[in-house]
């Protein structure tokens, strides 16, 4: 099977759980974005032909939300809190620096290994505990220049894992 | 991952800790849903999300819609900087949040309810299944409920995908019906045609959180908390320059100075009020109270030090504005984008009188032709800034 083919293949199991609706749209955007850390074009095509969506409409929704991305990005994507509860903590300046320098990466960019990217987002609801940052799906709080590194390296060895066990 | 790792302070104790969620939906089991409507509307409760309106008249005006099926829909859309009250609610308390929207379906006549969780809050997302779960197993959802033959309710849990403005009621039902969160034009309210064109409440967590809390100890315990005018207490989220940042329950009619005392902020130089869409209270005006019509809130606190600067402030929350404007009308859309830039340069140069009259121009563009309340309210906070602080821009004589 090419791999549009397994993309259609993949849409229509999502079909089967979220039903051919509408309202199927977000969750079927929101599963395929994170299964494969982006939505690409042959992604939105084969979810505009199952649920006869406009491929318009799905591009303006895909475009729409901060956590849809239609460019690939990283396995781990990092969303750095910069509002200002968070980003006035005084060790939001070296948490950030820390990132960039282990990571040898900037704002918006992702490592050439596809392993990490780094985004800006606005509040994450933890302003009594920043500086904060969302890891995927995970809230990491109360940041230092120390707990990123260390927090950067959980995810390389759960990375590696992984790997080693496919 | 366990809520409990990120769970955060909490400086008084709540009244949520005290009530049973199941005897709420009990006494509503028992009792015409008339009569449920009638005791919401004699508590004065009012939405949490910032707009205050009253609960009681909204069901009401859900409950005389004749369309159905109808929708209950709990905003868990919490996304104005320094609001993290729904974070802990739904974390402690998620059955009381249940029991609420199950009270609000037997009022308004509705078996279906969605809660809308924001993106930033998907950890959560197991431990709200597991306790929509045991809701199941214990009755208190499902089909008649508690025995009751005439009251059937079931909730689902439905993601968003960060975007701010969804916190909008009318940009939230968009997004659950899979489009872009652009706001809708009112009329028609949501009450009359909301999720998929059908009578629709859109209630905020900690709105829905008091429904059972007032079932259970009555309206004028409710009442009792607050002032006159404002009945009832508020959950308000602590962050910023102070020693304990956190969750405080206060009744309506707290100071801001009570506040700041309870929470180490005496030497604040300044206080947000609501949030990036709120105001920027300066202390000669620490006195005022949390209440609607004084400093109203959506439960945001954030409080400034005396080393801020207060335009840097307003430039963060000014970035915030131009990130989350939905970008459908194009006073909020360019508005907001010119108005970061007149922040800058005022930082930079100092302000002008030209340069001042064209800014609050802008600001007033903004807050009358924005189409919802997003650009509406987000002048507010500068104007409030520069209203106060103008001092510590270069060149101030």
């Amino acid at each position: 099977m090419d791999a549009q083919q397994t993309l259609r293949t993949e849409v229509e199991q999502l079909v089967r759980v979220h039903g051919r609706t509408r309202t199927a749209l977000m969750p079927i955007l929101q599963d395929l974005n994170r299964a494969h850390s982006y939505i690409s074009e042959d992604a939105m095509l084969a979810v505009s032909d199952a649920l006869n969506v406009p491929r318009a409409e799905v591009y303006g929704v895909a475009t729409f939300y901060s956590y849809f991305s239609v460019k690939p990005r990283g396995t781990y994507v990092i969303r750095i809190c910069r509002t200002i509860s968070c980003a006035k903590q005084g060790d939001y300046h070296p948490a950030i620096a820390a990132l960039f320098d282990e990571l040898g990466i900037g704002m918006g960019e992702t490592t050439s290994d596809g392993m990490f990217t780094i985004e800006q987002t606005n509040c994450i609801g933890m302003c009594d505990q920043g500086p904060a940052m969302m890891v995927n799906e995970i809230p990491h709080i109360k940041l230092t220049e120390a707990s990123v590194r260390s927090i950067l390296n959980e995810y390389r060895h759960a990375a590696l894992a992984a790997k080693k066990a496919q | 991952m366990d809520p409990k790792a990120v769970h955060g302070f909490v400086g008084n104790k709540l009244s949520f800790s005290e009530v049973t969620p199941r005897d709420g939906i009990r006494m509503a089991a028992e009792m015409a849903p008339e009569d449920v409507v009638a005791i919401i509307g004699a508590s004065g409760l009012r939405g949490r999300g910032g707009a205050g309106f009253p609960t009681g008249k909204k069901w009401e005006f859900a409950r005389g819609q004749e369309g159905s099926p109808k929708y209950i829909i709990c905003n868990a859309d919490e996304g104005e900087p320094g609001t993290f009250k729904d974070r802990l609610i739904l974390t402690d308390f998620p059955e009381l949040v249940f029991a609420g929207m199950a009270i609000a379906g037997r009022a308004v006549g509705a078996e279906f309810g969605i809660l809308y969780l924001r993106a930033e809050y998907g950890w959560l997302r197991e431990h709200l299944d597991a306790a929509l779960e045991r809701c199941r197993v214990a009755n208190t959802l499902g089909n008649n409920i508690l025995g009751a033959s005439d009251f059937s309710f079931d909730i689902s849990i439905r993601m968003g995908s960060g975007a701010y403005v969804c916190g909008e009621e009318t940009a939230l039902l968009e997004s659950l019906e899979g489009r872009r969160g652009d706001a809708r034009n009112r009329i028609p309210f949501p009450v009359q045609a909301g999720y998929l064109g059908k009578p629709t409440v859109v209630n905020n967590v900690e709105t829905l959180a008091w429904v059972p809390c007032i079932m259970v100890k009555g309206p004028s315990w409710f009442a009792a908390m607050g002032t006159r005018k404002a009945p009832g207490a508020w959950l308000f989220c602590v962050s910023g320059d102070c020693k304990r940042p956190g969750i405080y329950e206060y009744p309506f009619g707290t100071s801001l100075r009570q506040i700041l005392s309870d929470v180490g902020a005496e030497n604040a130089k300044a206080v947000q009020v609501g949030g990036a869409s709120g105001t920027c209270v300066p202390p000669a005006q620490f006195d005022r109270t949390m209440t609607p019509g004084d400093l109203a809130t959506g439960g945001s606190i954030i409080v400034f030090g005396p080393g801020q600067d207060m335009f840097a402030v307003a430039e963060n929350f000014q970035h915030f504005f131009c990130d989350e404007s939905c970008g459908q009308c194009i006073p909020c859309r360019l508005g907001n984008q010119r108005m970061l830039e007149a922040i800058g340069r005022m930082r930079k140069d100092g302000l002008t009188v030209d340069g001042e009259r064209n800014v609050r121009q802008l600001a007033q563009t903004m807050t009358v032709a924005s189409k919802c309340g997003l650009g509406q309210m987000s002048a507010r906070a500068f104007l409030s800034i520069l209203n106060n602080f103008s001092g510590e821009l270069p060149g101030h004589v």
